[in-house]
């Protein structure tokens, strides 16, 4: 017989043990495969990038954020890549005062893959991809709303998720999860007017208070019980159906067919 | 002139109900309750389907409308960002009185899950709450028990009687 582990605390436990725990980072390889290196050969010749590995046998390029446009450029009209099916941004300002910008392109003639990758300063702009491929219009907009990222030349650079008026920038590791003050009386602001938030009060919200009572009589909905009763006391009599509606016949119990099975 | 000679008290056969007139315009609209569709997310396929054929909740006389102009009952069904917040107001105010609201999930009671930035912690923040209806997302029944709760207060109501300032959170 296996010995006995109690199993109703493992996912705390794991969470004191492994707390400081670092995935391990997958490992970068050389560039091996034939169509990749011909597709890095030919773009040697148009743009000096930095680096190029293959990680989990996806290549990716690593270039300076100036050649952004003509690096992605060279990758769909001369190498075939013609989708740019994601890119955005990653926070690295704490680590490195830098953000990444990546850019996921798709050759579906060839079935590759490629990434490519830059970084650019906090106070920096990068050159819009958008005159290549149309799908950055969006990401883009998304990036500036998220990071504040701004992009130059963009045909419509404006917040995308966000309301125009919202302050900061959520995706930054910077921004509390809560939002800041203004995030957090954003829609009393707009509605009311700041006077109002005295008269509201500051949200009452402790996402991990559990209130025992709460639970006991929650269960049991559809038997009233009043507000933070004892959990063993019996429920009321319900009286909904029982008070004098005109013209309508009084629901009673007793006449009524209980289906106890689903058909 | 009637050709049978007939005694209607005798009989109990008045054509003739009495009754107050308080009681005949909340029957009126206890049974027409017309509910301005709110659905924000996934509790309004919860509300879908107690309008569907199933649940039927014409039975009650709730008839889901498409503007403000034409209903009682608001039902938030659904998450309420914060930059949603703004057209969710205007639309009550555009409600015609007296008018109630269900708040249905817990998205719309307290914001649900959605802890975040981005996510309004419950639309009593913004306006007035009658019912409250627990479950992520509510079942149909549930749904109907809370406009029969409405009902219940409804009928509570006499006609002149002007709806009260309610009161935020």
């Amino acid at each position: 017989m296996r010995p006995y582990k109690p199993k109703d605390n493992v996912q705390k436990k794991s969470y004191y043990t492994d707390r400081f725990w670092v995935a391990p980072r997958i490992p970068e390889e050389s560039v091996e495969d034939e169509v990749y290196k011909a597709d890095l050969e030919s773009l040697a010749k148009a743009v000096n990038y930095k680096k190029a590995y293959i990680m989990r046998g996806q290549l990716v390029i690593i270039i300076d954020a100036k050649d952004n446009v003509a690096t992605l450029k060279h990758l769909k009209e001369e190498c075939g890549y013609e989708v740019l099916s994601e890119m955005s941004a990653i926070d690295y300002l704490a680590q490195d005062g830098e953000f990444e910008i990546f850019y996921q392109l798709l050759a579906m003639s060839k079935r590759r893959r490629i990434r490519v990758k830059c970084r650019i300063k906090e106070n920096e702009a990068i050159e819009s991809v958008e005159p290549i491929f149309r799908s950055a219009d969006w990401s883009e907009r998304e990036m500036y709303d998220m990071f504040g990222i701004k992009v130059n030349n963009h045909p419509n650079l404006k917040r995308i998720l966000m309301p125009e008026d919202w302050v900061g920038y959520p995706l930054r590791k910077t921004y509390p999860l809560h939002g800041d003050e203004a995030a957090q009386w954003y829609e009393v602001d707009k509605i009311f007017g700041k006077e109002y938030r005295d008269i509201i009060g500051p949200e009452q919200r402790d996402p991990a208070y559990v209130s025992t009572t709460d639970t006991c009589n929650f269960a049991r909905i559809h038997h009233e019980v009043p507000r933070c009763a004892d959990p063993n006391s019996e429920p009321e009599k319900i009286e909904v159906f029982n008070d004098d509606a005109l013209l309508t016949e009084t629901f009673d119990l007793k006449k009524a067919k209980i289906v106890d099975r689903n058909r | 002139m009637a050709q049978h000679p007939m005694n209607s008290v005798a009989n109990a056969g008045l054509p003739v109900a009495l009754t107050t007139v308080d009681k005949l315009v909340n029957w009126g609209r206890t049974n027409s309750l017309w509910v301005l569709t709110y659905g924000l997310a996934c509790c309004a396929i919860e509300m879908m389907a107690s309008g569907a054929s199933r649940y039927d909740f014409d039975r009650f006389g709730v008839i889901f409308r498409a503007s403000p102009r034409q209903a009682d009952v608001m039902i938030v069904a659904g998450t309420l960002t914060k930059k949603h917040a703004e057209f969710i107001r205007r639309l009550y105010d555009q409600m015609a009185e007296p008018k109630w609201v269900i708040s249905m999930g817990s998205c719309a009671n307290t914001g649900g899950m959605f802890n975040t930035y981005a996510t309004v912690q419950g639309v009593d923040r913004v306006i007035p709450v009658d019912i409250y209806l627990p479950g992520c997302a509510p079942r149909p029944e549930t749904l109907q028990y809370a406009v029969m709760l409405l009902q219940k207060k409804l009928r509570k109501r006499t006609i002149f009687q002007k709806q009260k300032p309610k009161r935020l959170v």
